[in-house]
């Protein structure tokens, strides 16, 4: 599976999630050649863990089903699963790729039947879900993973389970000696679309995430939300499994902080507004939101987003960035701050807390070329120096899907320009 | 023209260029985004104390109400618990800021004269560089008779038994009262205030002019 002939004219995509699938659909559709590298066993990234998306609140599995489908047709685009770039050599157009391939055990007979799950007992942490749920250590991704093959855990290999597993599939997909293997990928350019990742709540000390069950993340909402999520649907609290009708919500967790992330992450303030939506979807009745906020940024178009939201009845916006939750007897998170609108000290209870975590670009911390110039942020900035790898979606700036798609097909243009180049200079 | 009135036809309308020239780290003032993490973090419960939380001052301060800002004893209540500083998603240092406003307020004789922590501050101050040294009992007695003789006998009946120990425990000297210890070079402190003072002023005049 990992034999690839790629050349110079080859177009690298760093990350399958919404830019980076745009951009080698894109390019692909084009007549390039194009390797996708994904770090997971499935293409779609945090677009596929969200419930809805705004501004239309529809499922994300419409918009990346359309992709899928562009994708299983196109045979330009060459796509490596549980890999990794570990390492980028050369110039623009003549860059070499070192890319790490884990084991996925399983090879492509799988018809995703699911007796290898339903024959192992071993449970591990579900990543898809933000560790809020377990599944099988056979598991499918998600229910729309692309490619719809089973894989099993590393923790699996060496025990019973696994043999279980071997022996309960009817087509000999699963293979247990599948060794880590390292590959070298020629590429004219790169597409880096690594996305982002949550910032980590823990650190925001006052917030108590870690320390108080019902505080959490904005993504993690998102799972609680979800029919395939963890509670199925329901958004439950997690200390005590009570149904959490009294949720508030706290915008800039990390984000616009010089003590945290310098940048305002753009998608949160549209975030917690839609998640509104799924309080008032879950308990029409009674269920009540309260946003805590510096400003709303709902960006340009998104303006009468927010004004719906303001005329609901059931959402009360606060002009307050809380300082500080604690928790109650009863295991509720309690805001405390400063309502600047009339300078008013509060404390108030809720069900659960939610905090709008910033987007913290995933390039951070990766060795790619020494030369990459990113922003104080750590985002990769359009700058000459990069030579031919371009930063796409949420590893250039903080986008939101729309946003992103638009910035993967710009990066992906820049990308077919080159190789254009080196097409011409080798005819 | 006294400094006050100076200073302020300088700056007339433009109460926030005049903090951010005046007052040590006023030129912070303008990076307040008004979000309230300070004033929710105080460990002071500012709706007794505090007439103005900090976050309101620096709206104050850019609206131009300079007359509000400076008479107010809000700033006088901060207790320096850095709270605010370390939380600060602008990294605005408001406790200096805080003082740095009453400081200012005090130069130009508008911070309320009966203001205990301003009143405590300036006591202090006379009290340790007349000799060099801090004389415990009169700065204490200073303290008691703030509010006037009779209440100042009273607060003094109420910490009978705490000094009545201080004394057995050889803490306090009821001798200190009539002079006190001084330290070894007491003209050689006045003399180095002087310069201090005069070193400060002509940086003030200086930046008056500017």
């Amino acid at each position: 599976m990992t034999e690839h002939v790629a050349t110079n004219e080859t177009i690298l995509v760093v990350g399958g999630g919404i830019s980076g699938m745009t951009a080698a659909l894109e390019a692909a559709e084009t007549g390039k050649n194009v390797v996708l590298v994904e770090k997971n066993p499935a293409l779609g990234g945090r677009t596929s863990q969200l419930y809805r998306y705004f501004p239309k609140l529809c499922h994300p599995t419409c918009g990346l089903e359309i992709n899928l489908r562009r994708l299983k047709g196109n045979p330009r685009v060459r796509l490596l699963t549980l890999a990794e770039v570990t390492g980028i050599e050369g110039s623009t157009g003549n860059y070499t790729a070192t890319i790490k391939v884990r084991p996925r055990y399983v090879n492509e007979n799988c018809t995703a039947c699911g007796e290898c799950e339903r024959a192992v007992e071993m449970k591990v942490d579900d990543p898809f879900n933000y560790n809020l749920s377990q599944h099988k250590a056979a598991y499918l991704p998600n229910a729309m993973a692309y490619p719809q093959r089973y894989v099993l855990d590393p923790a699996i290999i060496g025990t019973a389970d696994a043999d279980r597993a071997k022996a309960a599939c009817k087509y000999g997909a699963i293979d247990l000696d599948m060794q880590e293997e390292t590959i070298q990928v020629k590429a004219g350019a790169v597409v880096w679309a690594t996305g982002w990742q949550p910032y980590d709540a823990a650190k925001i000390q006052p917030y108590g995430y870690g320390r108080f069950k019902n505080v959490i993340t904005s993504v993690e909402f998102e799972r609680l939300a979800d029919l395939q999520g963890p509670t199925g649907g329901k958004i439950l609290r997690p200390s005590d499994g009570r149904e959490a009708k009294n949720i508030a919500f706290i915008q800039c967790a990390g984000s616009r902080d010089e003590n945290h992330l310098r940048h305002c992450s753009r998608i949160c303030c549209m975030a917690s507004l839609k998640q509104t939506h799924y309080v008032r979807e879950k308990y029409p009745e009674d269920g009540k939101s309260t946003i805590y906020y510096i400003d709303i940024r709902a960006i340009d178009r998104f303006e009468d987003f927010y004004q719906k939201v303001q005329a609901d009845p059931s959402v009360s916006f606060i002009k307050s960035k809380v300082a500080k939750i604690t928790e109650d007897a009863q295991g509720n998170p309690v805001c405390h701050g400063v309502d600047t609108e009339g300078y008013k000290r509060y404390t108030t209870p809720h069900d659960l807390v939610v905090l709008a975590v910033g987007m913290e670009p995933s390039v951070k911390g990766i060795n790619i070329p020494g030369h990459i110039v990113a922003d104080s942020s750590g985002f990769i900035e359009a700058d000459p120096a990069n030579g031919a790898v371009f930063g796409a979606g949420c590893a250039s700036n903080a986008l939101d899907v729309n946003r992103a798609v638009q910035s993967a097909t710009a990066a992906a243009l820049r990308a077919i320009q080159v190789v254009n180049k080196v097409a011409k200079a080798e005819a | 023209m006294s400094a006050n009135t100076a200073v302020a036809e300088k700056y007339r309308n433009n109460f926030l260029k005049e903090i951010e020239e005046q007052v040590e780290m006023g030129d912070w003032v303008k990076m307040c985004m008004q979000c309230g993490v300070c004033s929710g973090s105080c460990p002071t419960n500012f709706q007794s104390a505090w007439e103005h939380p900090p976050q309101e001052l620096f709206m104050m301060i850019r609206a131009g109400k300079r007359e509000e800002v400076l008479t107010s004893s809000s700033m006088w209540n901060c207790t320096s618990c850095y709270n605010c500083i370390v939380r600060c998603p602008r990294k605005l240092p408001i406790t200096h800021i805080m003082h740095g406003i009453a400081e200012y307020a005090h130069r130009l004789g508008m911070a309320p004269k009966m203001q205990p922590t301003r009143f405590f501050s300036g006591l202090f101050w006379k009290n340790c560089t007349h000799t060099g040294r801090v004389n415990e009992l009169k700065l204490s007695m200073g303290l008691y008779f703030k509010d006037g003789f009779v209440q100042g006998i009273k607060n003094g009946m109420a910490m009978q038994s705490v000094a009545l120990g201080l004394v057995k425990a050889k803490r306090l000297n009821v001798m200190e009262l009539f002079g006190g210890h001084k330290c070894k070079d007491q003209k050689g402190v006045h003399a180095m205030l002087k310069k201090a003072y005069e070193i400060e002023r002509s940086r003030k005049t200086a930046k008056m002019a500017g």
